[in-house]
């Protein structure tokens, strides 16, 4: 009998998960399903340069259909409830599905309620709506101090508000009004950013174009009418703009599940990927409660560690665990502005060594955007 | 630490920079003024990050104790 394998979210980690499964199981071994909220698949790295103008909000989504293959069946629906005791889970429609493999993939989601005043008075780029209100907000800037920083840890893309900052001094530099402007980076901890080796490069570039840094800044609540956003650590900042990363959940159903903590990221195994010791449940990508970075190429790493496991598995085969195993690999471009970039490339053993930043790896990360989907969803690459 | 009664304590050893020192903001962000905390760590970067990040937001640091098995205890009242 075939096996039931249920992928719940359509992203970049479930789609290449289905993908590479599709490619690798008969008919006769597995069907496979992905169930998911939205019909859109967003290529959410493109939500960057929208502030700015580089791209149009309408043209960083395609159909989560297109790039799927044509074995895996698509259900647009959200999970409501996960049951793994009995192998299943209800979606919105109450309808339920069964399942004999699990693959959760339902990514992360921004909680602007978290803080007090972030509605009203931050901007993001977190999601394509508010970067396009940004871009608004942006074009009719005409100097003043734009707080650019982290309202919650974890969030995805660490370093999306460290090329952010880059982009912006690059931005008001060429609007001609860099000299009337003040940029103020905030981090929640004691240096701008959590990996020291990508700190250093990040903190000597700021200081070389003049950004200046307000550390262990764990923001608190904001005060739009006052224009002032406050910390825990009892520091106030005025801001003209205020660009703040909203905290991040995982999907509803997750928040407080066993399988999960309050905020709904599941417990993960770092290696296996497997969840809460289950032999049939794994996760990857935003979902994973694992300190690696919410980033989509941490999916891309992670997800054929995934596919062979449940090849294996249906096939009855054993897997060599030291062979088949997800070794915290991640590697992220950093935009740096004026046409260049450099790169985090790391895993658990190896911190980033990022190299100066060249014209080359901007066009690697240009391309990279170009060729997302016929090459990373698709699981080609 | 005789006389004085945790209210909530985490363990974050496994959990490395800045693992503990978010369970300890999470921790103070969710106490009552007065309450005491903990949080034990076994990673070398807390034993900076911890105590320069209670002198900033103002709050005690009560003790820094080794505990049983490895890794350390520290304890901390919400001032404010
Ligand atoms: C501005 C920005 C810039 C970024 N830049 C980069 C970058 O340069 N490089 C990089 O590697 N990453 C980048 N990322 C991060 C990257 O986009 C995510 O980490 C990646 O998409 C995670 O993949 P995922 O499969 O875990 O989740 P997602 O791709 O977010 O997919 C989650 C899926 O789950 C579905 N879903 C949600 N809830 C439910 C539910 N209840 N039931 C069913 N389905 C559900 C959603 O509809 C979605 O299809 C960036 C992100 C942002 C916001």
């Amino acid at each position: 009998m075939a096996k039931n394998i249920l992928i719940l979210g359509g992203g970049t980690g479930g789609s290449i998960v289905a993908n590479i499964l599709a490619r690798s199981l008969s008919p006769q071994e597995a069907s496979i399903t992905v169930l998911t909220a939205s019909p859109q698949h967003v290529y959410q790295p493109y939500q960057l340069y929208i502030p700015f103008g580089y791209q149009d909000p309408r043209k960083i989504a395609r159909s989560e259909r297109s790039l799927l293959h044509r074995r895996v069946s698509l259900v647009v629906d959200p999970v409501e409830e996960l049951d793994v005791k009995n192998q299943k889970v209800v979606c919105r429609s109450r309808k339920s599905y069964p399942y004999d493999y699990l693959v959760i993939a339902t990514g992360s989601t921004v909680d602007e309620e978290q803080i007090p005043g972030f509605k009203e008075g931050a901007d993001h780029f977190y999601t394509p709506e508010a970067a396009f209100v940004l871009y608004e907000k942006l074009q009719n800037f005409n100097g003043g101090t734009i707080v650019v920083g982290i309202g919650g840890l974890p969030y995805k893309c660490p370093v999306a508000p460290v090329e952010f900052t880059f982009m912006l001094e690059e931005f008001l530099t060429k609007r001609g009004i860099r000299q009337q402007s003040e940029i103020i980076y905030t981090f929640p901890l004691n240096d701008v950013f959590n990996i020291k080796t990508a700190a250093d490069y990040i903190k000597a570039d700021f200081d070389k174009r003049n950004i200046k840094t307000e550390l262990f800044f764990n923001l608190a609540e904001i005060h739009p009418e006052k224009k002032i956003a406050e910390s825990i650590e009892g520091t106030e900042l005025s801001y003209d703009l205020l660009v703040m990363t909203p905290p991040h959940k995982g999907a509803p159903f997750l928040r407080g599940h066993e399988i999960a903590d309050a905020d709904g990221w599941v417990q993960t195994d770092r290696h296996s990927l497997k969840v809460a010791q289950l032999e049939n449940v794994w996760s990857l990508g935003d979902t994973t409660n694992l300190p690696v970075s919410k980033a989509g190429s941490t999916a891309h790493f992670q997800a054929p560690v995934i596919a062979k496991q449940i090849c294996a598995a249906i096939r009855q085969e054993t897997v060599d665990s030291e062979k088949v195993k997800y070794n915290g690999h991640v590697a992220c471009f950093i935009e740096s502005g004026y046409g260049k970039a450099t790169m985090l490339d790391f895993d658990y053993e190896h911190p980033p060594q990022p190299p100066p930043p060249t014209e080359f790896i901007h066009f690697q990360k240009l391309a990279l955007n170009k060729f997302y989907w016929y090459l990373i969803p698709k699981a080609l690459i | 630490m005789e006389g004085i009664k945790i209210t909530k304590e985490v363990d974050a050893r496994g959990s490395f920079c800045p693992g503990p020192l978010m369970e300890m903001i999470r921790l103070i962000r969710s106490a009552q003024v007065g309450d005491v905390v903990a949080v034990i760590s076994a990673d070398e970067g807390t034993k900076k990050d911890l105590p320069a990040w209670i002198k900033k937001a103002k709050h005690e640091l009560i003790a820094e104790e080794p505990v049983e098995g490895g890794g350390t205890r520290f304890i901390c009242r919400k001032l404010h």
